[in-house]
C-alpha cells in the first residue's frame, strides 16, 4: 500500500516554478513585536525555502505554542500551529505516514526545552527526518516575560523578582546529548549565516537541530548583545566551517588549540601559528561536545554546523530533484580534513611525535581506526 | 483405558487460579483454545494482579481466569464456578467465595505446606480442618508428579516445577474430554528442548494421572453448540477483535492506519496485534509517552492516514488537551480508551466504565467528540469500523471505550464476511477552485480534508479560533459562537448513521439499560427473568454521544429504568440530563464485571416493587 495517497498528483519536474521568497509569504498580516529576531527568521527560511526547487505543496511547518508558534501562518505552504511542546510529535507522525514532504518543525526555547523537552529529545534520538529550528530568546516572551529554561543564573523577571536560581539548558550540548545526528547554531542578525544553515539543515536527511539566538527586544533586549553587538561581533563569534581552522578575531586573530583534552583559546602570532589550531570536522561528536562547552570572559560563540552526522545523512546538491536527493550513490561527501589537524588525531595520535598521543595509542587500539576512517580524503 | 463414565453437561464454568509465575492465563488461554476449536461456546474473564510477580504464595499475587464454556449461547465467563484448580493455599482461600457449592477443587496437595500455608495467612490447613466440607475436593501432587514426569529432560527442580501448569491443564483436559492435540502442537511452535518436550510430558502426564488415579467420579462432556449460526470463527478478544477492525478500516479505506501509542494496561495488546499487521497496511509507533502517541496520530491523520491511539484512563487525560486540537483542527482520528478501575493509577488490571464523563467532558473549552462503546469482544470489530466511518465523514474524532473486562475477555468470533463491509473511500479535496479549509458540507457539516502535497491548496490549521470558511484565525464574538456551535451540531448528526436502537423484550414496566462490557450480564439476566415469566427490557447504547435520536421515544414507554454501570452512576447522570426520565443508577465498582445474580436481584427489588 502506497504511503502517498493517490489523490495526490505530483508536478513533473519541469512544472516546478521559479519561486521567489513572496512566493512563500501567506497573505496574513505579522502580527510580532517590530523588531523582534523572528522577522529576520521568517524572511531567511522564506528565502531559503524559495531557492530549494521543491513544490511549494510538499512544504509543512508545524509549530507548537510561544511566539515562534505563529510562523506557520505567515508561510505560504501547508501549516499547523499544534500544542504547547509537541510539535515534534505531530511532525513525527506526519513524516512517518508521509516521507514525501518536507517537514520543518518551529519552536522557541519554552516550547522545545521545557513543556515540550521529552518530544526533542525522542524526536532526536529517533534521527526522524524533520527539521526544527528553535528559536532561543531565553524568555517567556508570549507571556509576557517569564524566565525560560535558557535564562541565565540571576536573571530577573517577572516570575525571579530576585533573580532566577535555576541553571539554565545548554540546547546544543542537550541536543547532542540526545543523539542528534545534525546540530547547528545560528544568528537572527547575522542573515546570510542563518540562510546558509538553514540551507544545511534542508540538506541533511535524519533530525536537523538548529538554535537561533533571536533578541526578544520586549523582554529580554541584547540577551546575545555581547557576541552580536556590531563592534564586538567579529571578535567574539567563530564561525565554523567544515575542514577549515577554528580561528577568528578582527582585531586580534586567535584560535582553538588543544590544551590536554580541553580546548584554549590562544592569540595567534604568541609562538602560536594558525597551523597549530585544531581544525574544525562536523563528522566529529567529540570535538562538538568541546566547542558546545566554551566558556569564559575570551571564548568565542561557536556558529555554524556543530555536527553535521556522519556523511551518507548529507542529501544531494540543492535543487536536485528528490529521486536523486535520496539516492546514496548522488549523495555528496563531506571533504574530511587534513589527519593531521584533526582532534581525533590529536587526542588518539596518528603520525605525532607527541609522547601523550602515543600512551593515548597504546591504551586505545582502536584509535588508529577512527584517524584512518576520518583520514581518507577523497 | 478409560472406565470411568462420561456425563453430559450444558455448561461448566472453570476457574485456574495459581501464583502469577504460574502460568494461569496461559493455562487458562490454552483450554479456552481448545474449547473453541471444540465448538462451544464461551467468554472468559482474566483476574490477574498489575505485579507481574507478586511474592509467591501470597494472596497479592494470585492471578485467576475464568471461563464459561456451553452447548448453548451465553453472555458471560459465569457468576460462579463448578471446578476451582488451586495451585497454591492462597490461590484457594481467595477463590472459593466465587465456587458454587459442591463444586469441585482441584488442589495442588503438594503446595499446602506449614511455610505454604503461612505465606497465605493461615492458620490451619483447609484441606484438614473441614472448611471445604460444602465442595468435593480432589488433592493431587501436581508439583511432585509434574517433577517427576518431566526428570528425563534434565531440568533443575525450579525449572520442572514450572511445568505444573500443563500436567494441571492435562487434568482437565481429561476431565472435559477435551483433545489435547492444538495444545500439543502450540507447545511445539512455541518452545523449544528440553522444555518442549517437558510440557509436552507434564500435558501427558496430567492427562495419565487423571485416568488412572480415579480421583474423580466420571468425565464430563459438554457438547457442541448448534444455536450459533455457521460459519468460520475464530477466538477473539476484544482488544484483538478492535486491531483486526482498524486493519480492516485500512483495506476498506485504502489508507494508511497509523497507531501511535504508549503502552499501557490494558490497551497495550492492541499495539502488540497492529504491530503485526504491517502488511495490511498499518503502521505502528511505540511513542515517548501518551501526548506524543495521539500529537503523532493527529500529524498521521493531517497527512491524510488514519490516526489511531489507544489507551487507559490515565493517558486518556494526558491526550485530552491534543484531542481538542483535533476537534478544533477538524481532523479525523480515532482514540481508543480501554478503561481501567481509577481514579490516578487505580487498580491498572481491574476493569471499569468510569471514563464515561472523562471522555464526554474532559477537555478544555466546548470540544464535543462522538464516544462508542462495544458490548462484546467481538463487537469490538464493528465499532473500530464505525468510529472510522464517522470520523472519516464528519471529519472528527471519534473515542471508542472499551474496557478491561472487553479488552482481555475472549469469546468465539464468526469472521465477517469482508465484502459485505462497503468500501469507505476518503473523499480527498484536489481542487483549488473555490477551496476554503473551513467551508462545510451540507449534510454533514464535515470540513474538506486537503491533505499537504496537494497542490494549490496550501493553507494554515490550528488551535486558535478560525474564522468559518477561510480558517484565519479569529476572534471575532459571533464567529466563536457560530463555530462552537457548527462543530456540536456536526457531532449531532452523526445520529444520521445510527441504526435504529434494538429493544430486547418488555414494551413497558422496566427497561434495563446498560452500554459496554455489561451486556452479558444484563442480557443473560433478562433472558433468565423473561423466562420465569417476568416482564422486563433491554437496552444496550452502543453510541453514547451523540445519543440515538430514537432513545427518547423508547425511554417514555418505561415507569422504570434502571442503568447497571460500573462507576458512581455517569450514564445515569447524562439521561436524567438530556431526558425527562429518572433513572435508577444500579452501580458496582470493584474491579470486576457485573454478576447476572446482581442484575437479577435488581430486577427483582424494581418489579416487586412494581407490583
Amino acid at each position: 500500500m502506497s504511503t502517498v495517497p493517490d489523490v495526490i498528483a505530483r508536478r513533473p519536474a519541469g512544472e516546478i516554478p521559479e519561486y521567489t521568497k513572496k512566493d512563500f509569504a501567506s497573505d496574513q498580516t505579522i502580527r510580532w513585536c517590530p523588531g523582534c529576531g523572528d522577522y529576520s527568521i521568517l524572511s531567511q527560511v522564506q528565502t531559503v525555502f524559495a531557492g530549494l526547487g521543491i513544490p511549494r505543496e510538499q512544504f509543512v511547518v508545524i509549530s507548537g505554542i510561544g511566539c515562534s508558534g505563529r510562523f506557520p501562518y505567515y508561510m505560504n505552504t501547508y501549516g499547523f500551529h499544534t500544542i504547547h511542546g509537541r510539535a515534534p510529535a505531530f511532525a513525527t507522525g506526519l513524516k512517518a505516514t508521509r516521507p514525501d514532504l518536507h517537514v520543518w518543525v518551529i519552536s522557541g526555547d519554552g516550547d522545545s526545552l521545557s513543556i515540550g523537552g521529552n518530544h526533542l529529545i525522542h524526536a532526536m534520538r529517533r534521527n526522524v527526518d524533520i527539521k526544527l529550528l528553535m528559536f532561543n530568546n531565553r524568555i517567556y516572551g508570549l507571556t509576557k516575560g517569564q524566565y525560560s529554561p535558557t535564562s541565565e543564573v540571576g536573571k530577573r523577571t517577572k516570575s525571579t523578582p530576585m533573580g532566577s536560581i535555576d541553571a539554565p539548558f545548554n540546547p546544543p550540548a542537550l541536543a547532542l546529548g540526545a543523539g542528534a545526528s545534525f546540530v547547528a547554531r545560528s544568528i537572527a542578525v547575522i542573515p546570510r549565516h542563518l540562510r546558509a544553515t538553514v540551507q544545511r539543515a534542508h540538506e541533511h536527511t535524519g533530525m536537523a537541530y538548529v538554535e537561533v539566538y533571536q533578541n526578544c527586544n520586549i523582554f529580554n533586549d541584547g540577551a546575545f548583545a555581547e557576541f552580536t553587538d556590531k563592534s564586538v561581533r567579529s571578535d567574539r563569534i567563530l564561525e565554523l566551517r567544515h575542514g577549515e581552522p577554528l580561528v577568528w578575531g578582527k582585531t586580534e586573530r586567535k584560535g582553538l588549540v588543544l590544551d590536554g583534552l580541553l580546548l584554549k583559546v590562544a592569540t595567534l602570532g604568541d609562538g602560536v601559528a594558525e597551523s597549530d589550531c585544531l581544525v574544525h570536522d562536523e563528522t566529529d561528536p567529540t570535538l562538538a561536545s568541546l566547542l558546545v562547552r566554551l566558556e569564559g570572559p575570551d571564548a568565542p560563540l561557536p556558529i555554524g554546523v556543530l555536527q553535521g552526522g556522519p556523511p551518507h545523512l548529507r542529501r544531494g546538491l540543492p535543487g536536485a530533484d528528490q529521486q536523486g536527493a535520496q539516492d546514496p550513490r548522488q549523495r555528496r561527501p563531506p571533504q574530511a580534513p587534513e589527519c593531521r589537524r584533526h582532534l581525533a588525531h590529536r587526542l588518539i595520535g596518528c603520525a605525532t611525535s607527541s609522547a601523550r598521543s602515543r600512551s593515548f595509542r597504546r591504551r586505545r587500539p582502536v584509535g588508529s581506526a577512527a584517524c584512518s576512517a576520518t583520514s581518507t580524503t577523497p | 483405558m478409560a472406565t470411568a463414565a462420561t456425563q453430559t453437561v450444558e455448561r461448566v464454568v472453570i476457574r485456574f487460579a495459581g501464583d502469577s509465575g504460574d502460568g494461569m492465563q496461559l493455562t487458562g488461554s490454552q483450554f479456552t483454545r481448545t474449547t473453541a476449536l471444540a465448538g462451544n461456546d464461551l467468554a472468559t474473564l482474566p483476574d490477574f494482579p498489575a505485579e507481574i510477580r507478586a511474592p509467591a504464595g501470597t494472596r497479592e499475587g494470585v492471578s485467576a481466569f475464568q471461563l464459561h464454556f456451553s452447548s448453548h449461547d451465553i453472555h458471560t465467563p459465569g457468576d460462579e464456578s463448578d471446578v476451582l484448580v488451586a495451585m497454591n493455599p492462597a490461590a484457594l482461600v481467595t477463590n472459593l467465595s466465587r465456587l458454587r457449592p459442591g463444586g469441585l477443587i482441584v488442589v495442588n496437595e503438594d503446595k499446602f505446606g506449614r511455610r505454604d500455608l503461612d505465606k497465605a495467612n493461615l492458620d490451619s490447613n483447609p484441606l484438614e480442618d473441614g472448611s471445604l466440607g460444602d465442595f468435593k475436593v480432589v488433592s493431587a501432587p501436581i508439583s511432585s508428579t509434574t517433577r517427576d514426569a518431566v526428570a528425563p529432560f534434565g531440568l533443575n527442580s525450579k525449572k520442572a516445577d514450572r511445568c505444573k501448569n500443563f500436567f494441571a491443564l492435562g487434568m482437565m483436559y481429561w476431565l472435559y474430554s477435551r483433545d489435547p492435540q492444538n495444545t500439543r502442537a502450540w507447545v511445539r511452535k512455541k518452545f523449544e528442548a528440553p522444555y518442549l518436550e517437558a510440557n509436552l510430558a507434564a500435558l501427558d502426564a496430567g492427562l495419565h494421572y487423571a485416568e488412572t488415579v480415579e480421583l474423580f467420579q466420571g468425565t464430563y462432556d459438554v457438547p457442541q453448540t448448534h444455536e450459533l449460526p455457521e460459519g468460520r470463527y475464530r477466538f477473539a478478544t476484544g482488544n484483538t477483535a478492535l486491531a483486526i477492525g482498524l486493519a480492516t478500516a485500512a483495506g476498506k479505506t485504502g489508507l494508511t492506519v497509523f497507531y501511535g501509542s504508549y503502552p499501557i494496561t490494558p490497551a497495550s495488546d492492541i499495539l502488540h496485534a497492529l504491530a503485526a499487521f504491517k502488511n495490511y497496511g498499518v503502521a505502528t509507533f511505540q511513542a515517548e509517552d501518551e501526548i506524543a502517541a495521539v500529537g503523532s496520530a493527529i500529524g498521521a491523520s493531517y497527512g491524510g492516514a488514519i490516526g489511531v491511539c489507544g489507551t487507559s484512563g490515565p493517558g486518556l487525560s494526558l491526550k485530552a488537551e491534543a484531542i481538542g486540537l483535533a476537534v478544533s483542527a477538524e481532523l479525523p482520528l480515532i482514540v481508543v480508551d480501554v478503561q481501567r478501575a481509577g481514579p490516578s493509577t487505580g487498580m491498572p488490571t481491574k476493569t471499569e466504565q468510569s471514563d464515561l464523563l472523562q471522555a464526554m467532558y474532559g477537555r478544555n473549552g466546548e470540544a464535543p467528540i462522538p464516544i462508542l462503546a462495544p458490548a462484546t469482544p467481538s463487537e469490538c470489530f464493528d465499532v473500530a469500523l464505525q468510529a472510522v466511518r464517522i470520523a472519516l465523514r464528519y471529519m472528527v474524532p471519534v473515542l471508542i471505550l472499551s474496557d478491561g473486562y472487553l479488552g482481555n475477555g475472549a469469546e468465539p468470533w464468526l469472521l465477517p464476511d469482508l465484502d459485505a463491509i462497503p468500501e469507505m473511500k476518503p473523499s480527498f479535496r484536489t481542487d483549488p477552485e473555490g477551496f476554503e479549509p473551513f467551508s462545510r458540507d451540507p449534510e454533514t457539516l464535515a470540513r474538506p480534508w486537503a491533505i499537504p502535497g496537494t497542490p494549490g491548496l496550501e493553507h494554515r490549521i490550528g488551535g486558535l479560533e478560525k474564522a468559518e470558511g477561510t480558517g484565519n484565525v479569529s476572534y471575532d464574538p459571533d464567529n466563536h459562537q457560530r463555530m462552537s456551535e457548527l462543530r456540536a451540531e456536526k457531532v449531532a448528526r452523526v445520529q444520521q448513521v445510527l441504526p435504529p436502537t434494538d429493544v430486547y423484550g418488555a414494551d413497558s414496566g422496566l427497561l434495563v439499560l446498560g452500554w459496554g462490557s455489561t451486556y452479558g450480564a444484563i442480557r443473560t439476566a433478562v433472558e433468565q427473568k423473561r423466562s420465569k415469566g417476568i416482564d422486563v427490557a433491554h437496552v444496550h447504547v452502543r453510541c453514547l454521544n451523540p445519543l440515538p435520536a430514537d432513545l427518547a421515544g423508547i425511554l417514555d414507554r418505561y415507569d422504570t429504568v434502571l442503568v447497571p454501570e460500573m462507576n458512581l452512576g455517569q450514564l445515569s447522570r447524562l439521561l436524567a440530563a438530556a431526558y425527562p426520565v429518572d433513572p435508577i443508577p444500579l452501580c458496582k465498582i470493584k474491579g470486576l464485571p457485573f454478576t447476572t445474580g446482581e442484575i437479577e436481584q435488581a430486577i427483582d427489588a424494581h418489579t416487586r416493587s412494581q407490583a
